[in-house]
């Protein structure tokens, strides 16, 4: 087998434990590359289907082209899609000069507790990678939540020979993660291969791309002139700055994104 | 594009602080494969907190894993020699953090031991060694690290080598290398360091290219075990992962437990342009049958040729790592594949400690971090294969509450020889066969059996006197003539389980062990028989026997099987 086709089959297996064994189910769809990409697995898995609603968490700040790219590939795709601000925190003036991670608390961690609470999730299937960051190369496929949505990092459960963690307290929630063991090279060599469309914003314009997609005021473009898949394959074969060195909330504290996680962040 | 083949996969073990992160953290650092801003932000964290620069801090990104220097949990990354690609897994060393490194280590082709030169070989480098090895690892390559802190000593080096050859070998294992190195120094990682002029042997690059990679299971039976079944459209699709073998379109296949027989119409996929006929071991695939039978999670396709095991009993061995100890007697949820089923453990055979391997004497519990040899009962039979014919069949886990607790591998299944299937009492043991089933195939044409889970009948208990292939009086005698022994059948019931020598005849029909009837109907024959069975020395003589003594046909029929479920 080919390893895209081993990362796949693996994708595919997770996906279909989630759906048979945890309950209610629901997939986080930033509209980036990865969670694209995890749509795509899902209609593998499912013969074409997605059996299960998208969320959008819509901080408010989000890329505006962002906003007009999952609305026109909602409704094309005809996909169940839940989006969900935290409009109280929105109202009360919250945004990245109360800090940054205080703005991530509310914007979407609280935004994602309060969405999961809403519609009695049992499930979140969350396109995040280990190779992202150091606290997500800790994560376990199935990685449970408890009612505060807290992540006990210190003490997950053993999981092995795709055994996963499927029952746990009401209340207590598990993300899964079908794309854990996937690099970003990956994740484009698969775009490329299986031809998934994918927002533009990627793409290089006046020598600068996003690589990473996040909200506007904490979300930097690095320099680049990859216009192409095939370009931005190439530039990842060689570079050596990391994926999300243009996300502001990660320069915040050195630890700042296991803290974010600990409290429920994505 | 690479291949799956190109990209290895490897653990690091090793006790606490023996340096498995620096060894990798050193690793990645001389061979470029880290990117810019991870070295950066360790740099950073190290100025703020006031801390010398360490390579671990590279793979420990837990605040608390670097606060107390420690790995708290397992971290995998992956990074390319000129030969090939690998996924480089750091798993904890220590005692506590036992279940974060099986959980790393599980994965992995292949692993590094890193032992501490200084500190020499200590509890969890054996511990992680039995693991691994109970694990399915058979590549094991040993570091010995810190070899600045011993004056790069060779003697010392090969005392540690020689402890861990010894341990190795009552694994039944051979290390495949054992290479001395210095992590904080960067010696013999990517270069033969000149402090090593003794080491005629590999640097660690050279070590880990030489690793061969996992054998495929795809020219190996075909297992796949049913996962779900979809009816999102008119298509009803039968999805799961093909654990070892190949599948095509038009393959005759049988459904375990049941036995249900039909023809894989389809494999199905999405987009449709990336349709196949044929799919082998790692594919999450979908497929449809000939026949809509009703069909189940938990159920196994396999080829009618090579079927697995089904069973409710079996004897595997276990490491328990759950925070009370397993106890005999105790119900445990197993799960194997996509099987779940409610087990018990019938017996714990022996518990090893597994860092030193000696043997207990106690038997009433597994504690945590031990490792046993255990005879399990489940509450239905499961379809299983020893562990040594197919992994993934036969490698389980148990859980205690709502957590995985446990995993074992199954060493032997009592439907072999081993197997407890006969008639019990007081010290007496008799093996037979007399429920097993008879019947004509129609796919292969050749007469089969098929040996149903029973117990250990004992006296008082009723036995089964007629099945699909056979129908014995309710009073009748076995005479179990391999096991030198007697069953006494009166009523349907056993009444006494007795030595040959102590049998008298009562002119009660026989049978054998095997079901078959015994030309006996005086005493003087039943002599006679017993004087034919003592001069048997060879198979000529045997086959002689039989054919004067055994008349098959008088309990025992053959009926012929459709391609559905036999009998």
């Amino acid at each position: 087998m080919l390893h895209l086709d081993v990362l796949e089959a693996q994708s595919v297996y997770i996906l279909r434990e989630a759906y048979k064994l945890l309950g209610k189910l629901g997939m986080l769809w930033s509209i980036g590359k990865d969670s694209t990409v995890m749509l795509w697995l899902a209609k593998k898995a499912f013969f074409g289907h997605c059996p299960f609603p998208l969320i959008h968490v819509d901080t408010g700040y989000k890329i505006p082209e962002m906003i007009a790219y999952r609305d026109k590939l909602a409704a094309e795709l005809g996909l169940d899609l839940i989006v969900h601000s935290n409009s109280a925190a929105l109202a009360a003036g919250m945004g990245p000069e109360a800090g940054r991670l205080a703005c991530c608390r509310a914007l979407k961690t609280d935004a994602l507790q309060q969405v999961v609470k809403k519609y009695s999730f049992d499930g979140l299937l969350v396109g995040v990678r280990r190779d992202e960051e150091g606290s997500r190369s800790k994560e376990r496929v199935f990685s449970e939540r408890n009612a505060a949505d807290e992540w006990d990092y210190a003490h997950q459960a053993p999981e092995f020979w795709s055994q996963f963690k499927t029952d746990f307290p009401r209340g207590h929630h598990i993300r899964v993660h079908p794309l854990l063991h996937w690099n970003e090279i990956d994740i484009w060599r698969y775009i490329a291969r299986e031809e998934i469309p994918i927002i533009g914003l990627y793409f290089s314009r006046d020598g600068e791309r996003y690589r990473s997609l996040g909200c506007t005021p904490c979300t930097g473009r690095v320099r680049s002139e990859a216009a192409t898949l095939d370009e931005i394959i190439a530039e990842l074969e060689s570079t050596g700055v990391s994926e999300r060195a243009g996300r502001a909330q990660d320069q915040e504290d050195p630890h700042a994104m296991q803290k974010l996680r600990k409290a429920g962040y994505m | 594009m690479e291949s799956a083949q190109d990209l290895l996969k490897v653990v690091f073990a090793g006790h606490v602080d023996h340096g498995k992160s620096s060894v990798i953290g050193r690793l990645l650092y001389d061979t470029r494969s880290l990117p810019q801003g991870a070295v950066d932000k360790v740099k950073r964290i190290a100025r703020e907190t006031g801390k010398a620069f360490e390579f671990a801090y590279l793979l420990d990104a837990l605040e608390e894993e670097q606060k107390q220097g420690i790995t708290i949990d397992s971290t995998r990354l992956q990074f390319r020699t000129k030969k090939r690609g690998y996924v480089i897994i750091d798993a904890p060393g220590h005692k506590e953090f036992l279940k974060n490194m099986v959980s790393g280590a599980a994965d992995a082709e292949s692993a590094f031991l890193v032992i501490d030169a200084a500190r020499g070989v200590e509890e969890q480098s054996t511990r992680h060694a039995c693991m691994l090895s109970l694990l399915g690892i058979r590549q094991i390559c040993v570091l010995v690290n810190k070899m600045d802190l011993i004056d790069y000593d060779e003697a010392r080096f090969l005392a540690i080598k020689a402890d861990m050859d010894a341990f190795f070998a009552s694994l039944g294992l051979t290390a495949c290398d054992t290479v001395p190195l210095s992590a904080l120094r960067g010696e013999n990682i990517l270069r033969p360091s000149p402090r090593l002029p003794w080491h005629a042997g590999k640097t660690l690059v050279q070590a880990l290219d030489s690793l061969s990679p996992a054998g495929s299971a795809e020219n190996a039976v075909l297992r796949l075990p049913v996962q779900d079944v979809y009816k999102f459209d008119e298509r009803r699709i039968i999805a799961g992962r093909i654990e070892s073998g190949r599948l095509r379109a038009g393959d005759g296949i049988v459904i375990h437990p049941g036995g249900k027989r039909t023809r894989v119409a389809s494999l199905e996929s999405w987009p449709p342009r990336g349709r196949k006929d044929e799919a082998s071991a790692g594919e999450s695939v979908g497929i449809t049958l000939d026949d809509e039978f009703f069909n189940q999670r938990g159920e196994v396709i396999s080829h009618s040729g090579a079927p697995p095991l089904i069973t409710g009993r079996f004897q595997a061995s276990i490491f328990w790592l759950g925070k009370n100890p397993l106890r005999p007697r105790q119900a445990y949820r197993l799960k194997i594949a996509t099987q779940s089923a409610q087990a018990v453990i019938d017996e714990i055979l022996r518990v090893i400690d597994s860092s030193s391997l000696a043997a207990g004497e106690r038997t009433e519990e597994v504690r945590p971090n031990e490792v046993a040899k255990v005879v399990i009962t489940t509450k239905q039979p499961v379809v299983i294969d020893l562990f040594s014919e197919c992994r993934a069949m036969g490698r389980f886990v148990l859980l205690d509450g709502r957590d995985v607790a446990g995993g074992g591998i199954v060493t032997a299944d009592f439907g072999a020889e081993a197997r407890e299937s006969g008639f019990a009492h007081g010290g007496l043991k008799v093996r037979c066969e007399l429920f097993e089933e008879y019947y004509y195939s129609l796919e292969e044409h050749e007469i089969r059996k098929r040996r149903p889970v029973t117990p250990l009948y004992t006296v008082g208990d009723a036995v089964p006197l007629s099945g699909g292939s056979f129908s014995y009086p309710e009073f009748f005698d076995v005479i179990a003539l391999r096991d030198q022994a007697a069953v006494k059948i009166r009523e349907g019931r056993v009444s006494a389980v007795l030595p040959l020598a102590e049998y008298a005849y009562a002119g009660l029909p026989l049978v054998n062990g095997r079901g078959f009837a015994l030309r006996v109907s005086s005493s003087a024959e039943w002599r006679a028989c017993l004087r034919d069975y003592s001069l048997i020395s060879s198979v000529g003589d045997e086959a002689a026997f039989s054919s004067r003594w055994l008349l098959f046909e008088k309990y025992r029929r053959i009926p012929v099987a459709a391609a559905d479920r036999v009998i």
